[in-house]
């Protein structure tokens, strides 16, 4: 088997007096699509953030491609960040209403200290036109963008600094039918091509089973089942996977 | 029960005015449920709130609501919150905006009451716990702040409030799109289950078609401010003519244990309200186009209850 590229053991997380992380186990391949779901409150969120150590574990172990990421130097630490990468549910209070689409997606490498700042326009056009958006929208601000023109900017950005995790947390949740479609195949297109692996938060099994390679289900701050996403119906006995299937069955 | 005829609403914007809706109707007679069913900008939501009158201030409505033979548009204000509650409500997506932060679950449902002249106030705060307990939240949800509430309580406390006042219509914008899928589940249920019980109509605005299929019973689809498909909701899902509804339908990931593959979305985006193209609004995205579909936005035609908007629509099976 080859080295995780990022590995969680018997992470808990305690905020204020309450565990919401409950030693969690669980590691993403290069590549891998893995799907996180659960209902509002089971800790999905907490265990993205604490992945990417936004929050710290209070115990446990978070490797990076075999490395503990809790001991990173601060400077190791932003090394890492720029290969690993979060898109959140609502582009609206991700991206700043003052900068421009070009300014906002250019950000990264100038944080990241990217490539010469002559090439960067160059950078964010090749960057926009990934995410299917035309030059027309470089020069607007968030405002004028209709919700999938923004989180398509927000993956943009994600996008910028080359990550090889992507973190999804409910991103594709508000989107319409269709748009949702459009960025699931993204997310495919994404791995695919470069070789992006991405962690899919969301509360909807049947969009994550479509596009997922394995699924995980998190309840009361545990994983209470990890699978194949093609055998999710059969194998899922866990009540709260149950009840995640007979939603995602409805019709 | 409710006719809407040819409703009109116009923005003002920054390029000058502009056409949300275009030319919308529809009718629902009493206790049935239909659902508008659109993309973001499609006008399903001005739609909601133009039967309750609660469009901004720059917004331009003509046309028709007539709601138990009584035209809303013609209505004086004091009427208009008359109606509001007692004969038509509304549940909003996102109930923590629809409520009062300060104010207890209780207190604002009693309020509602008794702006209506139902009732006193203890008559009114046991009316709210009553209420409180139909859809299902246990009598101290009544002394709790909304926010001290999950999301899924505080949209049973919402729809609490919109029955309180024993409306005949329900109008319901994205009722469930801010929960988690368990919670929606349970929420639509609750939906389903009072409607039944008190035969209240609803007019569902939403884009989520698995949502439209568990409560109503007929269909339109809105692209671009028009109605571009109408009919019973199976029929319309089981044989779509509409190359819009055809694909949004196609769009829906696959059943639980296909293998992964790519979905199939409809192509591009809708257009926003101010830049619509002349013709038929979807012609861009359609892979049915031809050089006609931009001599004229195709009328809604068709018989039986089943209308679609179309030059070349799909051939029924």
């Amino acid at each position: 088997m080859t080295v995780p590229l990022l590995e969680l053991e018997r992470v808990s997380v305690d905020r204020g007096g309450t565990r919401v992380l409950d030693g969690v186990s669980l590691s993403i391949q290069p590549g891998e699509m893995l799907g996180l779901v659960g209902e509002s409150g089971s800790g999905k969120s907490t265990l993205a953030r604490a992945a990417l150590r936004l929050v710290e574990p209070t115990s446990g172990a978070v490797r990076w491609r075999g490395r503990d990421l809790l001991a990173f130097t601060p400077r190791e630490l932003r090394a890492t960040r720029r290969k690993m990468q979060i898109v959140f549910q609502d582009p609206a209070t991700s991206l700043d209403p003052r900068m421009t689409v070009a300014a906002s997606v250019a950000e990264p490498f100038e944080v990241h200290r990217l490539g010469a700042p002559a090439e960067r326009a160059d950078r964010v056009a090749r960057l926009l036109r990934r995410v299917e958006l035309g030059p027309e929208l470089l020069h607007r601000y968030p405002h004028e963008l209709s919700g999938g023109q923004a989180q398509r900017v927000a993956l943009a950005r994600a996008l910028a600094t080359d990550p090889a995790l992507l973190v999804a947390d409910e991103a594709l949740s508000a989107l319409d039918v269709s748009l949702r479609a459009q960025m699931a195949n993204l997310l495919l297109d994404l791995r695919a091509e470069a070789g992006i692996a991405c962690l899919l938060v969301s509360h909807d099994l049947r969009l994550v089973a479509s596009i997922c390679d394995r699924i995980a289900v998190l309840a009361g701050g545990a994983v209470v089942h990890l699978g194949p996403a093609s055998r999710i119906a059969t194998d899922a006995h866990h009540p709260a996977a149950l009840a995640l299937l007979a939603a995602a069955r409805h019709n | 029960m409710l006719r809407v005829r040819d409703l009109r609403v116009s923005f003002g914007g920054p390029g000058g005015r502009f056409a949300a809706l275009d030319g919308i109707s529809f009718e629902v007679a009493r206790g049935e449920a239909l659902a508008l069913i659109g993309e973001s900008g499609s006008g399903k939501s001005t739609v909601a709130l133009s039967l309750l009158r609660l469009l901004p201030e720059d917004a331009h409505a003509s046309g028709s609501v007539e709601l138990l033979g009584e035209d809303l548009l013609e209505l004086s204000e004091a009427s208009m919150s008359r109606v509001r509650g007692s004969s038509i409500a509304m549940v909003f997506h996102d109930p923590l905006a629809a409520m009062n932060p300060v104010l207890r679950i209780g207190t604002q449902i009693a309020e509602g009451l008794r702006a209506h002249g139902h009732a006193d106030r203890a008559t009114a705060t046991a009316a709210a716990i009553e209420l409180l307990r139909t859809v299902g939240l246990a009598k101290d949800a009544a002394r709790r702040y909304p926010h001290e509430l999950s999301g899924g309580m505080r949209q049973r406390a919402l729809i609490a409030a919109a029955l309180a006042c024993g409306p005949s219509l329900l109008v319901a914008d994205e009722p469930t799109s801010a929960l988690d899928a368990v919670t929606q589940r349970h929420v639509a249920a609750l939906l389903q289950k009072v409607r039944r019980e008190r035969g209240i109509g609803l007019v569902l605005a939403t884009h989520d078609l698995e949502l439209a299929a568990e409560l109503c019973d007929r269909i339109a689809v809105l692209y671009a401010g028009r109605i571009v498909e109408r009919g019973a909701l199976s029929d319309v899902f089981s044989r779509p003519r509409h190359p819009y509804t055809a694909g949004l339908l196609r769009s829906l990931p696959p059943p639980l244990g296909d293998p992964p593959a790519r979905l199939v979305p409809v192509p591009g985006s809708p257009p926003p309200a101010w830049a619509r193209p002349s013709g038929c609004a979807f012609r861009d995205r359609c892979s049915r186009a031809l050089p006609d579909c931009a001599s004229a936005a195709p009328e809604l035609i068709g018989s039986g209850g089943r209308e679609v908007a179309c030059f070349h629509p799909v051939e029924a099976a």
